[in-house]
């Protein structure tokens, strides 16, 4: 306990000029999709979640198809297999600020704050963010960016080689 | 890593090529079309069941085996389209409800032999405690028997996985999940225990094989042990269907015989000391030993 509360003051105290809430954090997760030169094209379904070791997993976001009629596109995210094992299947979608839409090939960011939607507060310590793209009639793949969370937030970065390109991702306060 | 034990896996191999009535090689397996449901209530898992060699193809002749199917809820469900094929049997089931299904087939036979006219004679295939009166002729004396019991199972999951359907019977060897079994992954230790009749089965062999089999050159078998608890954990070095089957007692050849090469295979009644390295002339009329085989296939992810 006193050793968070430190860390807390000594954040507060570096950013104590733009009257930031204490603690708030903001991850923003930079990923490209790759483009595909394929007959058949559907945009991936993407789940972005955290990983810790003794803890349980923390979806920060599942891109899906949310406008099928009766959430019908809710019948597949089990294809996104690793995150649908570790964190999918305990998650009811639509889920607030954690679902969306999916996305087209290209470079997004996305952001996440402590405290809103999936995104907890994150205390120091060695975290694995998780990424995981399944594409209809196509392939799957996960990509591991390990992040080592101090007071001073995070950085870190991986990239897939099939249907996900570079990913990385800042922890900032 | 600890666990296995390639040297003896060898030794087993070379004792099954010696052997070929331990032509034990016959796997029973089933093989479920998904492990994994979203759990909208109106899903379908199908399920291809067979014996052989090669996992998971059909390359011997089947059974006629009688699947049940235990729902999350503790209830019996009804498989549908079930069809019994000259290498396979199929059979389809509605995944209505969320949590854990155990589909099973569980076959007890009963082994052994009797004395007529001066002469000992086996038992015929396929006796059950139910047709042992007629299989056994009027004037028999000294009918000795044992049971062998086979437990094939697999599991799948919509939603969460759930942990009603492990209930036990206490009768062969029963799987108990420390993992569930829709629970593992790739680079991940999973453990499961196993009891023999409703006790720690400790000190029997477990093997795990991934499927496809037939295009590979390595078999790919994981070796390992039981605990004193009849525990097991396995590591899983890539993902995919892994078919994990344990035996007790009655299949191991003399040719085999370490020490206590028997493990704790426990045939209750088998009068002679374990692991007699003994005339072999005299084995196959010996007193019958119980058996047990369980064989559970699990998908593991990654």
């Amino acid at each position: 306990m006193q050793i968070s509360h430190k860390i807390v003051l000594s954040g507060s105290a570096a950013l104590g000029a733009l009257a930031t809430p204490a603690a708030a954090q903001t991850l923003d997760v930079t990923l490209t999709l790759p483009r595909m030169s394929v007959a058949e094209y559907h945009r991936p379904y993407v789940a972005i979640w955290l990983e810790k070791e003794g803890a349980p997993a923390r979806t920060l976001t599942i891109l899906y198809d949310v406008d099928k009629r009766n959430n019908g596109g809710a019948k597949w995210l089990r294809d996104v297999r690793m995150w649908w094992r570790a964190s999918g299947r305990s998650l009811t979608v639509p889920a607030d600020g954690v679902s969306g839409a999916t996305r087209a090939p290209g470079t997004h960011k996305l952001s996440f704050t402590s405290g809103k939607g999936g995104m907890p507060t994150l205390a120091p310590g060695k975290y694995t963010l998780m990424v995981e793209a399944a594409r209809e009639n196509g392939g799957r793949e996960l990509v591991r960016v390990p992040l080592n969370v101090t007071g001073a937030g995070a950085k870190g970065s991986a990239a897939g080689q099939f249907e996900l390109g570079a990913v990385s991702a800042v922890l900032s306060r | 890593m600890m666990n296995f034990r390639k040297s003896l896996l060898l030794l087993a191999a070379t004792a099954a090529m010696a052997m070929p009535q331990m032509a034990g090689a016959a796997r029973p397996w089933m093989l479920p079309s998904e492990t994994m449901f979203a759990g909208s209530g109106n899903e379908w898992l199908t399920v291809d069941a067979a014996i052989s060699s090669d996992l998971f193809y059909f390359d011997h002749p089947g059974q006629e085996w009688q699947p049940v199917v235990t729902a999350p809820d503790g209830s019996t469900a009804q498989v549908e389209n079930r069809t019994v094929g000259k290498l396979r049997q199929t059979f389809d089931l509605g995944i209505k409800a969320k949590g854990t299904y155990k589909i099973a087939i569980v076959n007890e036979m009963l082994m052994g032999n009797y004395m007529l006219n001066g002469e000992r004679k086996m038992l015929p295939r396929g006796t059950t405690a139910a047709t042992l009166a007629t299989a056994v002729p009027q004037g028999a004396t000294d009918v000795q028997t044992a049971t062998a019991t086979t437990r094939i199972e697999t599991f799948v999951t919509a939603g969460q996985p759930t942990g009603t359907v492990f209930t036990t019977t206490g009768k062969g060897l029963e799987m108990v999940p420390v993992t569930h079994p829709n629970d593992v992954a790739m680079g991940e230790p999973a453990t499961f225990k196993f009891l023999l009749n409703g006790k720690p089965a400790a000190g029997l062999d477990v093997v795990a094989i991934p499927g496809g089999i037939r295009y590979r050159s390595d078999l790919k078998q994981i070796d390992g042990k039981t605990d004193a608890e009849g525990k097991i954990t396995l590591t899983w070095p890539e993902a995919g269907m892994y078919w994990v089957s344990v035996n007790s007692g009655g299949r191991r050849g003399p040719g085999e015989g370490g020490p206590g090469a028997n493990g704790s295979g426990g045939a209750p009644g088998a009068g002679g000391p374990q692991g007699q390295a003994g005339p072999e002339g005299a084995r196959p009329m010996g007193p019958p030993q119980d058996r047990a085989t369980y064989a559970m296939t699990v998908e593991v992810q990654g």
